[in-house]
């Protein structure tokens, strides 16, 4: 049994840092190869897994999530598959949630999808598109596999919607911390750490913000104020740019190893 | 049921970046409805821009094909801009000013709603992007060209299938990082809430006057209004006049490609399942894991996988019901129209009229049929010509015999 996300982010806490959630896809570039990926990032320092359901129509993705995406499912990789992938990264000891479009977890049937989550030691899921109006079933299926239902707030946010929102959580609260798509950007939005902010007034769970952190720098400068850093498009392009399987995890590595660094330089 | 939903079907699944839109705009929508100037500015610009009402026209010598059916012809291929698109448009835009709001988007398919966007933006004085598929592009040429004589930057989306679908992703990922000062202007009745709703509502003045024209023609209610459903705009307008009258059959008409059992077409209620696409719970083409497929059609505009959601619950409550034309169906009646009512119909709208022909043969000679020509033939006349190997070249007097020479 691994760590829930809760207990991890309560032991970076006790650590007086913030956790490093790192992002990849199942599949990317192939199932086999993806576990390598995921492990080489535990290995360096990530604390929690976000492991990427491959969809078809990823509408909150930029570019290099879109081609990675679209690489894993040329592989052929299925939801079973990417409920393998995590039993691998539980296997390894590490914590792990999925991230999916919401699709793909409707057509494999809730209850099944959380039942089949929890069984090979899946901590949570996100669903960028499921908002918790539309996500009753969700709530009961998660809840009775003890699945966190990790919900996202933007800067649009308004206070009542945050409110609402955080009653639903469960695990911790995703803030996106621009408006936009996934991708690296210069610099994190400004939008962030007053979301971040207005987010704690309603909810003792721990924040991490994501979108748009590429960097150790970033990382340290969103690790002062929120509780956890999230970085997708980053690792994705150092396994883009790669020329071989053995180059990808070892780039890898090496921006985990980098993050972990800034999560802890305060 | 909750607003924006359609029984299961309809609701919002957005990212959270985009619900803050949604309100404001079903905000705004919900007091423009209710507004008398809104109303006014609104039907000023049908009736003046629009060209609006347009006619119902008795198709005689089409009818002869359609089992002795009396069968018209709701002329929406004769508003400005050449299709239904712009009744949508133009209440979108006048939301857009309300908001406050200086810069429009939107998908486009066959490039009809793409061109009415475009016309809008330009008569409000609003800025313009618009994504279409590169395949579509390609197809639909020359409205890509009147896109951009109206001032509107096309930007051709390369990712998927290169197709409608992959151009509303594209929208969307530009509506969340610019929706401060941009409106989505969506073109169908489908998306999230409150487009389905919004949407239909700016088209119900097809149905309306549709409606209002039969009962002086016929001095009765017809037996049948049928129309081509993509993402089911023109259908639901049309429709949305006669719902209310049980007895009225509602009929719509997919894009049946290839044929629905050869697995390339567009046919969502043969062929796919509910699921959730572009914001909107639906029937969807998708594989057993959930990932969209991709749709076929010869008809741009029909070449989706979803369907609006209200068209979902239309056909599971069985107040509408939905059939397949093939593109071999839809060429037939497009020829058939044009020979014999002089009227060169858009691909999508031939779709229906083989529709009609189709159900005027099951309802007999005493049948009164409505069809929606939704749009006009003009952008596809290269897809024809290929389609029926017409020879773009006149035929050279020279080369003619003598006797025809000299007109004998």
């Amino acid at each position: 049994m691994t760590a829930h996300v809760a207990t991890v982010f309560a032991k970076a806490a006790a650590e007086n840092r913030a956790a490093l959630i790192g992002y990849l896809p199942a599949g990317f570039p192939t199932p086999e190869i993806s576990v390598r990926l995921i492990n080489a990032m535990v290995d360096a320092g990530v604390d929690i897994i976000e492991v990427g359901l491959p969809y078809s129509d990823p509408l909150m993705d930029g570019p290099v999530i879109q081609q990675a995406v679209n690489e894993a499912l040329a592989a052929g990789t299925t939801t079973d598959e990417v409920i393998s992938v995590v039993r691998q990264i539980t296997d390894a000891g590490a914590t792990s949630v999925v991230m999916s479009y919401w699709n793909p977890i409707e057509r494999y049937g809730v209850q099944k999808f959380a039942a089949a989550l929890n069984a090979a030691g899946g901590s949570g899921v996100i669903a960028p598109d499921l908002s918790p109006e539309e996500g009753a079933d969700w709530a009961a299926a998660a809840k009775a596999h003890d699945i966190d239902r990790i919900f996202m707030v933007a800067p649009s946010s308004t206070d009542a919607r945050i409110a609402e929102i955080v009653t639903h959580a469960s695990g911790f609260v995703y803030a996106a911390s621009t408006m936009g798509v996934t991708g690296a950007r210069t610099s994190v939005g400004g939008a962030a750490s007053g979301l971040v902010a207005r987010t704690r007034q309603f909810t003792a769970l721990p924040i991490a913000v994501g979108l748009g952190v590429s960097t150790a720098d970033q990382a340290t400068e969103v690790a002062a104020y929120a509780d956890g850093v999230i970085v997708g498009s980053a690792f994705v392009r150092r396994v883009l740019d790669a020329d071989s399987a053995s180059a990808a995890i070892s780039a890898v590595g090496d921006l985990a190893r980098e993050l972990a660094n800034g999560v802890r330089r305060l | 049921m909750t607003a924006g939903h359609y029984g299961p079907y309809g609701g919002r699944f957005v990212p959270e970046a985009l619900t803050a839109a949604l309100d404001e705009l079903d905000a705004a929508f919900r007091v423009a409805k209710d507004d008398a100037e809104f109303q006014a500015e609104l039907r000023d610009l049908e009736h003046n821009y629009t060209g609006r009402p347009n006619p119902l026209t008795f198709a005689k010598r089409f009818s002869e094909h359609c089992g002795g059916a009396r069968v018209y012809l709701k002329r929406e291929d004769l508003n400005h801009t050449g299709s239904h698109k712009i009744n949508n448009v133009l209440g979108q835009a006048l939301l857009t000013k309300r908001m406050g709001k200086t810069r429009v988007i939107a998908e486009t398919g066959a490039g009809q709603h793409g061109v009415a966007t475009a016309t809008a933006a330009a008569l409000f004085g609003l800025d313009c992007t618009v994504y279409m598929g590169l395949e579509d592009t390609r197809r639909q040429a020359l409205n890509v060209a009147r896109m951009k004589l109206l001032g509107a930057e096309v930007i051709a989306v390369t990712a998927g299938s290169q197709t409608l679908k992959d151009a509303i992703n594209e929208a969307m990922r530009d509506w969340v990082a610019s929706v401060d000062s941009t409106h989505y202007v969506l073109g169908t009745v489908t998306g999230p809430a409150p487009f389905p709703e919004m949407v239909r509502y700016f088209h119900s003045v097809i149905g309306r006057e549709a409606r209002e024209q039969i009962l002086k023609a016929e001095g009765r209610l017809p037996d049948a209004v049928v129309a081509c459903v993509g993402g089911g705009s023109n259908a639901m307008g049309l429709f949305s006049g006669f719902i209310d009258d049980a007895d009225v059959i509602l009929r719509g008409y997919e894009a049946g490609g290839d044929g629905v059992e050869t697995g390339r077409h567009a046919s969502r209620f043969s062929g796919g399942s509910p699921g959730v696409l572009h914001g909107a719970r639906t029937y969807v083409l998708q594989d057993e894991w959930g990932q969209t497929l991709p749709s076929h059609s010869i008809s741009a505009g029909l070449d989706y996988p979803g369907v609006g959601p209200e068209h979902a619950w239309m056909h599971d409550t069985g107040r509408a019901s939905y059939e397949s034309i093939t593109d071999a169906e839809a060429m037939e009646a497009f020829a058939l129209l044009s020979r014999t009512e002089g009227i060169i119909p858009a691909i999508e709208s031939a779709h229906g009229l083989a529709g009609a022909m189709r159900i005027g043969k099951e309802l007999g000679p005493d049948a009164v049929i409505i069809v929606n020509l939704s749009g006009r033939g003009d952008k596809d006349v290269a897809t024809a010509a290929r389609w029926f190997d017409i020879d773009l070249g006149g035929t050279v007097a020279s080369e003619l015999s003598p006797e025809m020479r000299e007109g004998r």
